[in-house]
């Protein structure tokens, strides 16, 4: 049965490697590929890819939503339930600008240096999912202050 | 007959190779538990992936502008067998069981006049099967899962993407893989599963046993498709191919660590049983050569 006073829905979060969240909660914001959308309980039902960006989960009684960064995947969702597949997910708090902007340096070098066309495609989908990252770094940063 | 001193250095080499033994044991039912655990932890993500592909490709009009992955190239002529074995022995029959099945369908698909390669990820494969095909073997995967033997999700994907490309330029037209299904403890099934083209059924079994657990998915819901089913095909196909090799490989890792607990337990059973046969036999001879001193120094006496 589909309870259309429902305040929240059940979000859940998986990696290939584990369930990383699994639960009740009021909206989700996800990138999916063709623009983010937010999903609210009773969405009606749709599959889309997903972008490497930020997934924005407002959980019940929390103020913030909880920041969560995925390298790109897949929304399964219902009206009450929505499923995310992700090949990886990190917390948006975890990354560190530093390391991050390194990579970027690394990963452009090496694709000006490299003239191997798997490898190149190879270290531009790195490249794309870590500049991905370093902007869920600075929107966060932003958005403080 | 052997002296008193081969038994008991015989007695002292099997009591060291039962205490080898069973720390293997010990050790290999620790990494188990490790191992059932990540092959249980990546369940969530196979099923949902199945479900999600089974949603997907029904909204599909298979035509001839279908993901070849789906529909195959249309041809049948070579076909790529992915084995999947452990990088190490030690394990009973987990390996030889699994290379037999891969190597029978081989010889079954070469006789019909299908060509036949390979892509051995584990050790164990591609040394057994570098004796008989070792022109067709593409490539081999070795140490997978690092020196810890932690297989993550990029070992699959490395594996996978490898097929694909292979795929993309036509090396084969069919793809199966051989793997051990991990039953129970006690039980690893060789298993072949087909990779390309895409096999619906299977995934179908995985929804009926995903709406058998009592999962509230109805499928007469109306999906929508975001950007359409046949984009969303496209990406998934792929990425269920690293899925399904990666649900392998856990479910490989486990299964070796699962035969190689069985087939120490054998082995530490076998040796308790070798020390007593061993240890009577000593104390046997050990008898006889007291009697024959005996008899010796009583003669001795005798004829004084």
């Amino acid at each position: 049965m589909i309870d259309s006073n429902a305040q929240t829905f059940n979000f859940e979060l998986v990696s290939p490697e584990r369930k990383l969240m699994s639960g009740p909660v009021k909206m989700a914001v996800i990138p999916g590929e063709e623009g983010d959308f937010g999903v609210l309980p009773n969405h009606s039902a749709l599959v889309s890819p997903i972008r490497p960006g930020v997934i924005l989960v407002f959980s019940e009684g929390d103020e913030k939503p909880q920041r969560i960064f995925i390298g790109g995947g897949f929304a399964d969702v219902t009206p009450t339930h929505t499923t995310v597949l992700a090949e990886e997910a990190v917390n948006v708090n975890d990354l560190n600008r530093a390391d991050l902007e390194a990579t970027i340096r690394n990963l452009t070098e090496d694709l000006g240096m490299t003239s191997d066309e798997a490898e190149k495609v190879h270290a531009g989908r790195r490249l794309a999912t870590a500049k991905a990252k370093l902007e869920a770094v600075m929107g966060q940063h932003s958005a403080q202050y | 007959m052997p002296s008193l001193k081969e038994y008991r250095n015989r007695i002292a080499s099997v009591k060291s190779t039962r205490k080898i033994t069973s720390a293997m044991k010990m050790v290999a039912a620790s990494k188990l538990k490790k191992a059932q655990e990540q092959a249980e932890a990546s369940q969530p993500y196979a099923r949902a992936m199945a479900a999600m592909m089974t949603r997907v490709a029904s909204g599909v009009s298979i035509g001839p502008g279908s993901s070849k992955l789906l529909i195959g190239t249309g041809r049948d002529d070579v076909h790529l067998l992915l084995v999947v074995t452990s990088d190490r022995g030690l394990c009973g029959g987990f390996n030889a069981n699994l290379i037999r099945a891969a190597r029978n369908e081989a010889r079954r698909l070469m006789k019909d006049g299908k060509t036949v390669k390979f892509v051995c990820a584990g050790r164990k494969a591609r040394d057994v099967l570098r004796r008989e095909f070792d022109d067709s073997i593409l490539h081999s995967f070795v140490g997978l899962g690092g020196a810890k033997g932690r297989i993550g999700f990029a070992d699959a994907d490395q594996v996978a993407q490898f097929i694909l490309e292979r795929f993309d330029v036509g090396a084969f037209d069919v793809c199966t893989m051989f793997y051990n299904q991990l039953v129970s403890v006690l039980t690893q099934k060789p298993t072949a599963q087909r990779l390309i083209p895409f096999a619906v059924s299977a995934s179908e079994k995985a929804q009926e046993q995903d709406n058998d657990a009592g999962a509230d998915k109805k499928p007469s819901l109306f999906y929508s498709f975001e950007p359409g089913e046949d984009e969303i095909l496209n990406q998934l196909l792929p990425r269920n191919v690293g899925v399904q090799v990666f649900c392998a490989l856990l479910d490989s890792a486990a299964g070796e660590q699962a035969a190689r607990m069985t087939a120490m337990d054998n082995a530490t059973r076998n040796a308790g049983d070798m020390i007593n046969k061993l240890s009577i036999r000593y104390n046997r001879a050990r008898q006889a050569y007291i009697t024959k001193e005996l008899i010796e120094i009583i003669s001795g006496a005798e004829a004084v």
